[in-house]
C-alpha cells in the first residue's frame, strides 16, 4: 500500500486542495472557469487513481464523468454563459482575497485536526482522503459565501461536489448506481441553474445575486 | 557576605538615596549628580553580586525579615531565577542611571524625579527578591506607585495626564488579577510564602485560573494585547531614563512574576493553557510592530515595538509550557532557555534605542520623526549605536536579537513531537506569525532610522543639532556592545541561563563553550547549528575583502553632487518621504484589516493652486471595541446611582431596611 | 588531508557562485532576447558591466552620509557570505554548520535591511518610494519563506542545508505533497525577492512601478558595481537554494573524492541552466502586476507554505 502509489494519491488529493486555494485566489470569471476545469481534471485523475490501486473498475466510469462532464462540458458552456451575458471582464468585487484564504486555512486545519483525530485507526490512504476531500467541500462552501456573482456560486457548489466524489472515491464502498445518479443529479442542477441565470439576467439586469434580496423584500 | 544580604543591602542603599533625592531636588545639580551617581553606583554592586551568584550557581538562599504581617514577616530568596532577572533588573538600573548622569541636565522639574527614581529601582529589585506573597504584592505595587509618580512627572501636558490616569487604572486592574491569583494558590490554609505554595498540591482547575488570572495581571503590566492600551501612553510620557527603565525592565519583571507563579509555583501545567498563552503571544506580537509602524513619535514607536517583543516572550513561554506539560524536557529547556535570552536581548536593545531617542529629543527638542532628519550629519555617535540597537531589534545577524529569535524558531520546529492535534496546527501557524512580526520589525526600524538619522534635515531645530555628553554616550556605548557581544557569543550567555532552566524544569540543554568554534547547537548538531563568531567574521572579511579588491581594481575618485532627481530638483526637505508616507505600503496591506485604516484625498479641482489633502483615518480597534464600552458603560452606570446621593431621609432609610431584611433572609435560606 | 580537502571544497564553492553569477544574469538575458526575437547581448555582458562600472567614478549626493558608502560592501558581504553557504555541488561544506538555513534567510535580510537604509539616506523622493516598497515586500515574502523552511525542515528534522540535500537525494522521501507546495510558494517567493518580472522589473528605469532600481537610484561607479554584483549573486543563490532543496540529485556527498564532485558540478550546471532557461520564459510570458497585487501574489507563497506544513501532518501521518 505504502511507497509510490500512496505517493501519488496522495499528491493528486493534495493536488485538489491546492486547486481550491488557487480558485479561491481568482477574481476574473474567465480564469476561474480555467481553474475550475483544472479541478475537475485533477479529481479525474485522482479518482482513476483510485480506481488503479483498489482494482474498481466502476471507478473508471466515475472519473470518465468527472472528466468529460466537469472538466469539459461544463466549462465550456458556462463560459458560453458568461460571454453571452457580457461578463467576461468583470472583475467580481472579493472580500478581501487575504483574508479568504486565511479562512480557508483555517478551514484546512479544522478538517485535519477535526478527520485525524476521528479515523485514527483507519487506513492510512482512507484516512488522508477523508481528510482532503472534507477539506475541499469546506473550501468549496467557503467560495459560495463569499462570492456574489451567481456564475461563480454554481462553481463553488461543483468544486464542493468534486469533494464529495473524492470522498466516495477513496471509501471503497459507494456503488455505480448511486455515482452514476450523483453526477446526473448535477447535471440537471446546472442546467436548473443555467436556466435561472439567464432569467436573473432577463429581470435584474445583473448576475449579483444580492439583488435578488431585493425581490425577498429584505432590501427597499 | 551572602549574594541575597548584598542585594537586600542595595535595595536599603536605593531607599536611602531616594531621601536623598527628596533633599536635594532643591539644589538640581548637587541633586543629580548624587542621586543618580549614586544609584548607578549601587546598582553596579547589586548588579555584579547578582552575576556572580547565577555564575557561580549559587545555592537558592532564603532570609526572613521580621517586616510586613507580624505572623508571616518578610521572605527574601536568592535563586537562580531572581539572580538572573535581578540582573536585568540593575543592569538596566545602571545604564540608565548613568545616562541621567548627562540626560538629567535637561530636566525641567528634577523634584519630581530625584525621589522617585531610586524608589522605581529599588521598587523592581524587591519584587524579584520577594518570596511571599505579601512582600511581592507590596513590591509591587511600591514599583507601579513610584513609576506612576515619574510618569506625571510632566504632569502640566494634558497627554501626560491622561496617560497616568489610564497607567493607575490598567496597574490596579493588574494588581487586583494577581491579588486574586495568589489567593487561589494559597488556598484555604493561608500560607503566603513561596516555599509552602510550591509544596502544597493544586487542584487542576485552580492551576488553570491561577495561570489566566496571572495572564491578565502579569501581562497588563507586560503589555500584552488587549492590555497594551496604557503602555505606550505612560512609557514615552516619563523622561527618557525612566522610558528606558519601564520599556527595557520594568516588562521584565512583569515576566518574572509570570515566571515565578506559573513555572515554580504551580507545578505541572495543563497542555490548553499553553495554547492560550500562544496565541495570546501570536497575536500580540504582529499587531504591536504594526501599532508602531504606524507612528510618527520615536519614543511611542519604540514602547509599540516593546509589545511586539512581549508578544515574542509570550509565544516562547507558551513553547515552553506545551512541551512541559507533555513532558518533553529537552524542547521545553530550548524554549525557555531562548526566552531568558530573549528578555535579556530586549532590555538591552531596548534601553539603548530608549537613550537614542532621549539623547535626539535632548539635540532637537523633537520627538515627531516628521520633524527630524538627517541627525548622522550631527550626531556620529548617537546614529551609530542607534543603527547596532536597530539591527538587533529586527533580529538580523550578527547580533543578539537574531539568536534569540533564531532559537524559538528552532523550538518551533520541534513541535511535532507534541501529541496533541491543536498545537501541532497552532504552533506553526504561530511561528509564521512571529516570522511576519519579525519582518515587520525590521521595516519599522528602516523607517525610524531611515527618517530621524539619514536623509535631509525637515525642521529648524534639527539642523542646528550636536553631539549629546559623554555620560549619555556611554551609556549608549555599553549596551550596544554587550548586544554585539551577545551576538558573537551566544554560547557563553545560554551556559549562564542553564541553571534556571535546570533548576524550574528538570532539564538543560547541553553546555554551549566547550563546542569547537564556539557556536551553539541547542539540541543536536544534525538538527540546527548556528556560530555567531564564524558568521561575524565572515561578513567582516569578505566585506574587507570587496573593499580593498575595489581599491586595487577601481578608482578611488569622488566626486560630490546635487542629489539626481530625475529632472525635478526639489530644494524642499519636507518633499522627503515622511513616517506616514514610508508606512503607506505597509498601511494598505494590514492596516485596512487591523486598524480600518483609510486614505481620503481631496484633490483641488483643475486651475486650482490650493494644496491638495490627504487624510489618514486610523482607528485603535482594542480601544474602540473594548475600552470604549467599558468606559461608557461604567461612566452610565455611575451617573445612574448618581442619584442615590441625593435620596430624602425616608428613602435613605428604606434603603438601609431593604439591605437589612436581605441580608437577613439571604441568612436565612444559606443556614 | 580531509581539513585541506574540507577548506579546498569551500573555497571553490565560494569562488564557484563569485564565477558564476553574472553568467547567469547574461544567460538570461540572452534567452530572454532570443525569445523576443532580438540576437540580444553576448553572455558575458554583464561581467563587461561590472568592469565598466568599476573603471567609473563615484558621483556622490551632497548630503550622502559615510552609511551611504558603507553599505555596498556590507550588502555585498552578507550576500556573498549567504551564497557561500548554499550547496551547489557539493554538501558537507566546512562552514556549513555554522549557519543554517535560517542564518541564510536571515542574512538575506541584513542585506535588505542596510539598501532599504541607503536609499532613505540621501533624500529624494525616489530613494523612499523603493525603500518603503521593498519593506512591504520584505514584509511579506520573509514569513512566507520561514514557512517554507519549517515545511522542510519538518520533513527533514533539520535546517542545515547540507543534510537537508543529503536527506532528499538519497533516501526515499517520495512524493510530498508539501514539498511540491514549498516549492511553488519558493518560487514565487525568489522572483520577489529578486524583483524579477510579475513583482518587478530588473531592466526599467524610471517608471513610478519600480520598486529595487528606485532604491539604489543614487548609486554610481564602484558602488553600483558592488550592488549589481550582490543582485546577480542573489540570484544565484535562489537558483541553487531550489535546486538543492528540492532537486539536489547527483549533488556530490560529502566525501565522496573529486570525481564525484566533477559530476555534481557538471550537473549543477546542466540544471542552472534549465533553472534559468524556464526562468526566461516565465518572463517572457507574464505581464508585471500593480505594485499593490503583489502582497496577494506573496500572501499566496505564506498561504501555501502553511498549506504545506499542515499538509505534512497528513502525508507523514505524524
Amino acid at each position: 500500500m505504502h511507497g509510490l502509489a500512496f505517493d501519488i494519491s496522495h499528491s493528486l488529493a493534495g493536488g485538489l486542495v491546492l486547486v481550491s486555494f488557487m480558485m479561491l485566489y481568482q477574481d476574473r470569471l474567465t480564469s476561474l472557469l480555467n481553474v475550475f476545469a483544472l479541478h475537475a481534471l485533477m479529481l479525474a485523475a485522482a479518482v482513476a487513481w483510485q480506481a488503479f490501486i483498489q482494482d474498481a473498475p466502476h471507478l473508471y466510469v466515475t472519473a470518465a464523468i468527472a472528466l468529460i462532464f466537469k472538466a469539459i462540458i461544463i466549462p465550456v458552456a458556462l463560459r458560453r454563459i458568461v460571454y453571452k451575458l457580457g461578463i467576461h471582464r468583470e472583475v467580481e468585487t472579493v472580500v478581501g482575497i487575504g483574508m479568504t484564504m486565511l479562512a480557508g486555512m483555517g478551514l484546512v486545519a479544522l478538517s485535519l485536526a477535526l478527520m485525524l483525530r476521528v479515523t485514527a485507526d483507519a487506513d492510512a490512504l482512507a484516512r488522508e482522503d477523508l481528510a482532503f476531500a472534507l477539506s475541499v467541500v469546506l473550501l468549496g462552501l467557503l467560495f459560495m459565501v463569499t462570492r456574489r456573482n451567481a456564475v461563480s456560486q454554481v462553481v463553488g457548489f461543483m468544486s464542493l461536489e468534486n469533494g464529495l466524489i473524492l470522498a466516495a472515491a477513496g471509501a471503497k464502498g459507494m456503488p455505480l448506481v448511486v455515482e452514476i445518479s450523483v453526477a446526473f443529479s448535477v447535471l440537471i442542477a446546472f442546467i436548473v441553474i443555467g436556466i435561472v441565470l439567464f432569467r436573473i439576467r432577463e429581470r435584474f439586469d445583473s448576475v449579483d445575486v444580492s439583488q435578488l434580496d431585493v425581490s425577498r423584500g429584505e432590501r427597499s | 557576605m551572602s549574594a541575597l544580604a548584598v542585594e537586600l543591602g542595595c535595595v536599603a542603599a536605593l531607599l536611602a538615596t531616594a531621601v536623598i533625592g527628596v533633599a536635594a531636588a532643591r539644589t538640581p545639580r548637587l541633586g543629580r549628580v548624587s542621586v543618580y551617581g549614586l544609584a548607578a553606583i549601587v546598582c553596579t554592586i547589586a548588579l555584579v553580586s547578582a552575576a556572580g551568584a547565577l555564575l557561580r550557581q549559587e545555592p537558592p538562599a532564603e532570609i526572613v525579615l521580621p517586616l510586613g504581617l507580624p505572623w508571616l514577616g518578610s521572605h527574601f530568596s536568592l535563586d537562580p531565577l531572581s539572580a538572573f532577572f535581578l540582573v536585568v533588573v540593575d543592569l538596566g538600573g545602571a545604564l540608565a542611571s548613568l545616562y541621567a548622569l548627562g540626560y538629567g541636565r535637561h530636566e525641567h522639574a528634577p523634584q519630581r524625579v530625584l525621589p522617585f527614581y531610586p524608589a522605581f529601582l529599588a521598587g523592581m529589585n524587591l519584587v524579584v527578591l520577594a518570596a511571599d506573597a505579601f512582600s511581592f504584592l507590596l513590591s509591587w505595587e511600591f514599583m507601579s506607585l513610584a513609576s506612576w509618580a515619574l510618569v506625571m512627572a510632566h504632569h502640566r501636558e494634558a497627554a501626560n495626564r491622561r496617560a497616568g490616569y489610564v497607567y493607575l487604572l490598567m496597574a490596579s486592574f493588574g494588581t487586583l488579577m494577581l491579588l486574586l491569583a495568589f489567593g487561589l494558590l494559597a488556598g484555604t490554609a493561608g500560607d503566603y510564602g513561596f516555599a509552602a505554595i510550591r509544596l502544597a498540591p493544586h487542584a487542576p482547575w485552580i492551576a488553570t485560573l491561577v495561570l489566566l488570572l496571572m495572564l491578565l495581571g502579569a501581562g497588563s503590566k507586560a503589555g500584552l494585547v488587549p492590555l497594551h492600551v496604557w503602555l505606550p501612553l505612560a512609557h514615552p510620557a516619563a523622561p527618557s531614563q525612566v522610558s528606558a527603565l519601564m520599556s527595557g525592565v520594568m516588562t521584565k519583571v512583569a515576566i518574572y512574576g509570570f515566571i515565578r507563579v506559573v513555572f515554580d509555583l504551580l507545578g505541572q501545567p495543563d497542555w490548553s493553557t499553553s495554547g492560550i498563552v500562544l496565541l495570546f503571544g501570536g497575536i500580540t506580537a504582529p499587531i504591536g510592530i504594526l501599532y508602531a509602524l504606524m507612528e510618527k513619535d520615536l519614543k511611542r514607536l519604540l514602547a509599540y515595538s516593546t509589545i511586539e517583543n512581549v508578544g515574542i516572550i509570550f509565544v516562547s513561554l507558551g513553547l515552553a509550557l506545551a512541551f512541559q506539560a507533555n513532558d518533553e524536557k529537552l524542547p521545553a529547556a530550548l524554549a525557555f532557555t531562548a526566552k531568558l535570552f530573549h528578555v535579556f536581548n530586549h532590555s538591552l536593545f531596548k534601553s539603548l534605542l530608549f537613550f537614542g531617542a532621549g539623547a535626539v529629543l535632548s539635540a532637537t527638542g523633537e520627538r515627531d520623526m516628521d520633524k527630524l532628519g538627517g541627525l548622522i550629519h550631527r550626531m556620529p555617535v548617537t546614529s551609530v549605536v542607534f543603527l547596532v540597537g536597530s539591527i538587533a531589534i529586527s533580529a538580523l545577524p550578527p547580533f543578539n536579537g537574531f539568536v534569540s529569535e533564531w532559537l524559538i524558531f528552532q523550538a518551533v520546529l520541534q513541535s511535532p513531537q507534541l501529541p496533541q492535534w491543536g498545537l501541532k496546527i497552532l504552533v506553526p501557524a504561530v511561528g509564521a506569525l512571529m516570522a511576519l512580526a519579525a519582518a515587520l520589525a525590521a521595516a519599522c526600524f528602516v523607517k525610524a532610522y531611515g527618517i530621524t538619522f539619514l536623509g535631509r534635515p525637515r525642521g529648524p531645530a534639527t539642523s542646528k543639532a550636536h553631539e549629546v555628553d559623554r555620560f549619555s554616550l556611554a551609556a549608549m556605548i555599553i549596551p550596544a556592545a554587550l548586544c554585539l557581544f551577545a551576538g558573537v557569543l551566544p554560547g557563553l550567555v545560554m551556559d549562564a541561563l542553564a541553571p534556571i532552566a535546570s533548576d524550574l524544569l528538570g532539564n538543560r540543554l547541553a553546555p554551549q563553550s566547550p563546542l569547537a568554534w564556539l557556536s551553539i547547537v541547542p539540541l543536536a548538531e544534525s538538527k540546527g547549528s548556528y556560530n555567531g563568531l564564524l558568521v561575524a567574521a565572515f561578513i567582516i572579511v569578505s566585506a574587507s575583502l570587496s573593499y580593498v579588491a575595489i581599491r586595487l581594481l577601481a578608482t578611488g575618485s569622488v566626486r560630490r553632487g546635487p542629489a539626481w532627481g530625475c529632472g525635478f530638483t526639489d530644494p524642499v526637505p519636507l518633499a522627503q518621504y515622511s513616517a506616514a508616507g514610508f508606512a503607506q505600503p505597509i498601511r494598505r496591506v494590514f492596516g485596512t484589516l487591523v486598524f480600518r485604516a483609510r486614505d481620503r484625498v481631496t484633490m483641488p479641482p483643475p486651475g486650482d493652486i490650493a494644496p491638495a489633502r490627504l487624510r489618514i483615518e486610523l482607528h485603535d480597534q482594542v480601544w474602540e471595541r473594548i475600552y470604549a464600552p467599558l468606559a461608557n458603560g461604567i461612566v452610565g452606570t455611575a451617573v445612574r446611582l448618581n442619584r442615590m446621593q441625593l435620596l430624602t431621609i425616608r428613602g435613605y432609610l428604606s434603603l438601609v431596611f431593604v439591605t437589612l431584611v436581605t441580608l437577613l433572609l439571604v441568612l436565612a435560606i444559606w443556614t | 588531508m580531509d581539513v585541506i580537502t574540507d577548506i579546498a571544497v569551500q573555497g571553490v564553492q565560494m569562488l564557484l557562485v563569485f564565477a558564476l553569477a553574472p553568467l547567469l544574469t547574461g544567460f538570461v538575458r540572452k534567452i530572454k532576447a532570443r525569445l523576443q526575437r532580438r540576437r540580444g547581448p553576448s553572455l558575458l555582458q554583464p561581467y563587461r558591466d561590472l568592469i565598466r562600472l568599476l573603471r567609473k567614478d563615484v558621483v556622490l549626493a551632497d548630503n550622502a552620509s559615510w552609511l551611504f558608502r558603507a553599505v555596498p560592501y556590507v550588502t555585498f558581504a552578507a550576500i556573498w557570505v549567504a551564497a557561500a553557504l548554499v550547496p551547489t555541488f557539493a554538501t558537507g561544506l566546512l562552514f556549513n554548520w555554522a549557519a543554517d538555513l535560517i542564518v541564510i534567510v536571515a542574512l538575506l535580510g541584513t542585506a535588505r535591511f542596510f539598501l532599504a537604509l541607503a536609499g532613505m539616506d540621501v533624500g529624494t523622493s525616489f530613494g523612499g518610494i523603493g525603500s518603503s516598497r521593498e519593506v512591504m515586500i520584505a514584509a511579506l515574502a520573509e514569513p512566507a519563506m520561514l514557512m517554507i523552511v519549517f515545511c522542510v525542515a519538518l520533513v527533514v528534522g533539520s535546517t542545515h542545508l547540507s543534510t537537508v540535500a543529503d536527506h532528499i537525494a538519497s533516501t526515499e522521501v517520495g512524493l510530498r505533497v508539501s514539498l511540491g507546495l514549498a516549492m511553488i510558494a519558493l518560487v514565487i517567493v525568489a522572483l520577489a525577492e529578486n524583483a524579477r518580472i510579475p513583482v518587478d522589473n530588473p531592466s526599467t528605469h524610471l517608471e513610478l512601478t519600480m520598486v529595487h532600481e528606485a532604491m539604489i537610484l543614487e548609486y554610481s561607479g564602484r558602488h553600483l558595481a558592488l550592488i549589481e554584483f550582490g543582485a546577480q549573486l542573489k540570484l544565484l543563490l535562489y537558483v541553487s537554494l531550489i535546486i538543492c532543496l528540492f532537486y539536489p540529485w547527483g549533488i556530490g556527498v560529502f566525501g565522496a573524492g573529486p570525481a564525484a564532485y566533477l559530476a555534481g558540478a557538471a550537473l549543477y550546471l546542466v540544471k542552472l541552466t534549465t533553472a534559468g532557461f524556464l526562468l526566461a520564459v516565465f518572463e517572457t510570458a507574464t505581464a508585471k502586476m500593480r505594485v499593490f497585487r503583489v502582497p496577494q501574489f506573496l500572501g499566496a507563497a505564506l498561504m501555501l507554505g502553511l498549506l504545506g506544513t499542515l499538509l505534512l501532518f497528513v502525508s507523514k501521518g505524524l
